[in-house]
Order: C-alpha cells, then sequence, then structure tokens
C-alpha cells in the first residue's frame, strides 16, 4: 500500500535542492543589484585597485552573468565563499568561528521552547477556560508581542545588573547561556504554547478521545496514552516553521548580549558593508532554515501514520 | 464564510461544549483592550506636535535625568525629554507598519489573485518564487534587503514589505483557489460575466477576511521588525525618534540607566500587542473556523 519510505524521504530532500539553489542565485543577483562596481563592492571598501583588478578577473566579472553564478555556485558548493572585505580572511573560516556559539543558542532555545511550549499549552487544554488557561494565554500573547532585543535588555536589568545572579554578555560558562536562552526562546515558547494548546483541544474534541472517556478513563490518562500524541504532529511543523523566527530573533539576541555568533557577525559586516560574509551568512542562514524544515517535514511522516507519502 | 463550507474532514474544529457566551464575551473585551489602547497611543502619538516641543532639542545641562515631574519618563544621553521623543517616535511607527502592509498588500494582492486565478504554469512559477522568498526567515530577509538598499525610513519600509509579501500571496492564492471553483462563479461565468469582472465581484470580496485579519497581525510584525532593524543601527537614523532607533543609539547607557531602554522598549511592546488582541479578536469573529488554532 504505502510506498517505501525510503524514496519518499530521497523525493523530500530532491525537493529541498531547487530550493537552495534558489537560495544562492537570489543571493547572486542582491548583491549585484547594489550600484557601483561589484568588483569594488565585494573586495570592499578599503581594497587596493589591484585587489580589485585580481578579483576582478578571479571571478570573471566582464563575463555574462549566467557564467559568473555558475562560478559563483562551484565555488559555494566546495565551502569557498570567498574573502571578507574587512578581515581578508576566508569567509569560511569566519563562519566557521561562530557557527558553534549560533548553534549553542539556537538549539538551547528550541528545546527550552518545545519542552515549555507544550508542557505550558497542555495545561492550558487541560485546564480549559480556567484561570490557568489564560494565565498561559496571557504569557503567551506576551511572548508573541515582545521585541526580543527589549526582552534582553529587561532581563539583564534585572538578573545582571539589579540582583548580580547572572552575567549580563558575553560567552564562556554555561551561566552565560541562560538569559541569551531564555530571551531568544520567548516567542517560539509562546507559539508552540498557542498551537499545543488549540491543537490538544481539537483532538480532545474527537470521537476516539470521548469513547475514551466514556469508557471511564481518567482526564489525564486520555490526554497522555491518546490526545497528546495526536496533538502534537501539527506541533512538529509549527516547530520547523519557529526554526526561521529563531534565526532572525538570534541575530538581535546576540548583537544585545555581545554573544559570539552568526548573527552578530552579520550585523557588523552589514555596517561595514562587508558583502562577501553578508552572502555567506544570508545562504548558511537559510539553507539552515530549508534543512530544519525538510527534518520536521520528514519527522512529521514518522510520527502520523495517516500521512500518504505519494 | 467562503471558506466554510471546505471542512477539512477531521470534525469540528472546536470543542463546541466550552464555547460558552461568555467566552466570547471575554474575547471582545480583549479585542476592545487591543483597540483602547492603539487608540491611546495613536492619539497620543498624532498629538505630539500640539501637546510637545521638539523631540530632537537637546540640553546637556540635563542628560541621563531619572523621570520627574519635569520630565516624566526622564531624558536621553543628549537631554532630551523621553516622553517626547516616545510620543514622536509613535508617528514613525505607525507610519512604518502602514505603509509597509499596504506596500505588501499592493504587490501581494494582485500577484495572488492572478496566481491563484490563472492557474497552471503561472501558479506554480509564482508559487516557487514564493517557496523561495519564504526560504529567508522574514526578518532575515528584511536584514538582507537593507543591507542592498541602505538604511533609512523608505528602505525600511520596502525591506519589511517584501518580507510580508509572500504571506499575503499565499493567503490570497489559497482564498481564489476555493472561491474559483464555488458554484455562484461557475453560474455568474454562465451567465457571461469576465474574468476581470469575476474578480472585482466575487474573488476579492471574499478574499477580504483573511486578509484583513492577517493585515492587522502583519501591522504588529511590521512595527516589531521595523524597531529590530532601527535598535541593530539598520533601520531609520538617527537622531529621527523611532522607538527601535532610540535604544541603538542610547546602547552604552542601557545597563545603567534604566529608563532610556524601558520605556521606548514598553512602546513597541504595547503596540504590538494591541495589534495581536485585535488581530486575534477580528480572526475570532469573522473566521469561526480559525477559533481556537491561534488563540
Amino acid at each position: 500500500m504505502r510506498p517505501p519510505l525510503g524514496r519518499y524521504i530521497l523525493r523530500r530532500v530532491l525537493y529541498a535542492l531547487p530550493t537552495l539553489l534558489g537560495v544562492t542565485l537570489a543571493v547572486f543577483l542582491l548583491v549585484r543589484l547594489i550600484p557601483g562596481d561589484p568588483g569594488r563592492i565585494i573586495a570592499g571598501l578599503l581594497a587596493s585597485d589591484e585587489d580589485v583588478q585580481r578579483l576582478r578577473i578571479e571571478l570573471g566579472l566582464d563575463r555574462p552573468l549566467t557564467e559568473q553564478y555558475v562560478r559563483f555556485l562551484a565555488s559555494v558548493i566546495s565551502g569557498d565563499f570567498g574573502l571578507s572585505a574587512v578581515t581578508r580572511t576566508p569567509v569560511i573560516v569566519e563562519i566557521g568561528i561562530r557557527m558553534r556559539a549560533t548553534m549553542m543558542l539556537a538549539v538551547t532555545s528550541t528545546a527550552l521552547a518545545v519542552a515549555a511550549g507544550v508542557s505550558a499549552g497542555v495545561l492550558a487544554a487541560a485546564y480549559h477556560n480556567t484561570a490557568v488557561d489564560y494565565s498561559v494565554m496571557m504569557v503567551a500573547l506576551g511572548g508573541v508581542s515582545v521585541p526580543v532585543f527589549w526582552l534582553g535588555i529587561m532581563l539583564m536589568l534585572l538578573f545582571a545588573v539589579h540582583l548580580h545572579w547572572l552575567p549580563a554578555g558575553g560567552i564562556g560558562t554555561p551561566a552565560h547561556l541562560v538569559l541569551p536562552a531564555l530571551t531568544l526562546a520567548a516567542f517560539s515558547t509562546a507559539i508552540v504554547a498557542r498551537m499545543t494548546r488549540g491543537s490538544l483541544l481539537e483532538t480532545l474534541g474527537l470521537d476516539f478521545v470521548r469513547t475514551a472517556r466514556a469508557k471511564g478513563m481518567g482526564k489525564w490518562a486520555v490526554i497522555i496514552h491518546h490526545a497528546l500524541r495526536n496533538a502534537l504532529i501539527p506541533v512538529v511543523t509549527v516547530i520547523g516553521l519557529q526554526f526561521g523566527t529563531l534565526l532572525g530573533g538570534a541575530v538581535l539576541t546576540e548583537t544585545t548580549f555581545a554573544w559570539p555568533g552568526l548573527g552578530r557577525l552579520l550585523v557588523s559586516a552589514i555596517t561595514a558593508r562587508d558583502y562577501p560574509v553578508i552572502q555567506g551568512i544570508v545562504i548558511i542562514f537559510a539553507a539552515m532554515f530549508v534543512v530544519v524544515n525538510l527534518v520536521t517535514d520528514l519527522l512529521y511522516v514518522a510520527i502520523d501514520p495517516r500521512i500518504r507519502y505519494e | 464564510m467562503s471558506e466554510g463550507a471546505r471542512g477539512r474532514g477531521s470534525g469540528p474544529p472546536t470543542p463546541s461544549v466550552g464555547r460558552s457566551a461568555w467566552e466570547r464575551l471575554r474575547r471582545r473585551k480583549t479585542a476592545t483592550a487591543g483597540l483602547v489602547i492603539l487608540g491611546l497611543l495613536l492619539a497620543g502619538s498624532l498629538a505630539a506636535p500640539l501637546l510637545m516641543g521638539d523631540p530632537n532639542e537637546v540640553d546637556f545641562a540635563g542628560v541621563l535625568q531619572p523621570p520627574s515631574l519635569e520630565h516624566l519618563l526622564g531624558t536621553d544621553q543628549l537631554g532630551r525629554d523621553l516622553l517626547t521623543r516616545v510620543a514622536y517616535g509613535g508617528r514613525i511607527s505607525f507610519l512604518i507598519g502602514a505603509l509597509a502592509v499596504a506596500l505588501g498588500l499592493a504587490a501581494g494582492i494582485p500577484v495572488g489573485v492572478i496566481s491563484g486565478y490563472v492557474g497552471g504554469t503561472l501558479d506554480l512559477l509564482v508559487q516557487r518564487g514564493v517557496d523561495l522568498l519564504l526560504a529567508f526567515p522574514g526578518f532575515l530577509l528584511a536584514l538582507t534587503l537593507i543591507a542592498v538598499l541602505g538604511v533609512g525610513v523608505t528602505n525600511v519600509v520596502v525591506s519589511v514589505a517584501a518580507a510580508a509579501m509572500p504571506v499575503y500571496i499565499r493567503l490570497v492564492r489559497g482564498a481564489t483557489l476555493s472561491i474559483r471553483e464555488q458554484a455562484y462563479v461557475e453560474a455568474a461565468r454562465a451567465l457571461g460575466a469576465g474574468d476581470a469582472a469575476i474578480i472585482v465581484r466575487h474573488v476579492l470580496p471574499n478574499c477580504l477576511t483573511p486578509v484583513i485579519v492577517q493585515s492587522t497581525l502583519q501591522l504588529g510584525a511590521a512595527i516589531l521588525t521595523a524597531a529590530g532593524l532601527g535598535f541593530l543601527g539598520l533601520g531609520v537614523k538617527p537622531p529621527t525618534p523611532e522607538w527601535g532607533t532610540m535604544l541603538g543609539e542610547g546602547q552604552t547607557y542601557l545597563l545603567s540607566y534604566w529608563f532610556i531602554a524601558t520605556f521606548p522598549g514598553l512602546a513597541i511592546f504595547l503596540v504590538v500587542m494591541a495589534f495581536n488582541l485585535v488581530g486575534d479578536g477580528l480572526r475570532d469573529a469573522l473566521d469561526p473556523r480559525m477559533r481556537v488554532l491561534g488563540s
């Protein structure tokens, strides 16, 4: 009946490739849309005329756009994003140095958002229309509305400046991770909580749940053994989509907390007009987002037997 | 109601038991609260030139003053009155939000309607383009465009609108697809109505509900994105009192003088929350199908 899972996975992976190609094309074209000499733009304002000339030949900037793109794509695939216009280090090295910090922050925040969001959402649904439900929804409303950088500053003022419990910024000890991770997780936690609550409420209204209740099963037993598994399916997708917002939020969070990750590097690259670095980070971020969504799509199939993978 | 007939086959979306009249009232109350907050902040911003002085007037004798009777929200690192700047900042933020959403709609609605109505290869191409735009996380897309276009009010509006546009295209296309197949549209076509007439008279009015709900939520999101850009120093240029820019500008003082960051940020928070309250309320009122999922 069902086609083999392996083939479905392969098809989904192949489907993500055009999107990744499109991402590189969009970034390539965007940088060439900037008015001015692309050689000068890519080399940076500090580069000497000879450097610019060398780059022009190296990148084939006098050649047709299609040829330039093919060259660009070939080097991106081999991990060569060119040299930073400011530090003259390979962009891939710059990215590599900061990748760990960003991943640490993003993974911790996502884990936090899933744990707190799902628990809060389950509580809200289990105690639907009670003070518990309203409180969770109120906090969630705050979570989707609060500017992430402001939340970070407020947490710093309270926990670092006022109470001296945690460091105000920087990286090093686990204590340094607490405030940035909480800040970055706020929005995703709220979204996951809303989605879990909505989805669980919907599931609790379905026939099989009513049957289980009618059999005499307790509320929590029904939720844990029957409803939750079904209710969490759409939540998985939302977590994947949230990852995009999380990456955007990471740019702001890292800047607020002087967290030495990719987001902060991106901001300083934009300020310094360091286009090779901008190009590289944007492509990496978009690729991470595409891959995370691919993984959640596959997870979705793994946990929901009803999905037909055509 | 346009999509109401197209059930999702998964039973009733809301447990009908929990939907008491009391809860509807409560929901209406929260939406009303949102409207009141918005009204007050908008009125304050609009009236700022009548009630207050120049938001850029510096006073080096009175820098970094905590809140007092003279300066209700204190003064910043240049001695500028924070209340005046927050009030004037509302004008910029509301303007950017409104323009960005308007621009996103102006581009997104026609593309979405045509893509959904014409279908075929055109639809496929447009949808691949939307996929591509959605491959960039929203804030990152706006940030990338700013990197290319440069800073300033106009470029912030364009970048924020571009980040919102794919959402509109997808939304309007979906609505168009479902409406195109409705019996009354077929009837209109059988009676000889042309495509343009069908789009204007039937498709567009029926797209309105989801578009209004989405736009309200997007107004908050647009203001949030613009403030984020401003905080990074990549949005509206100082000394223009945009809320995010104010925070970015005062960065060195944020932790030593609590009021510098607290009030402009609180303003953003309140406005975005108010738009979310109103948007959620509108969705509940206009689109019963969505009730539980979003709230």
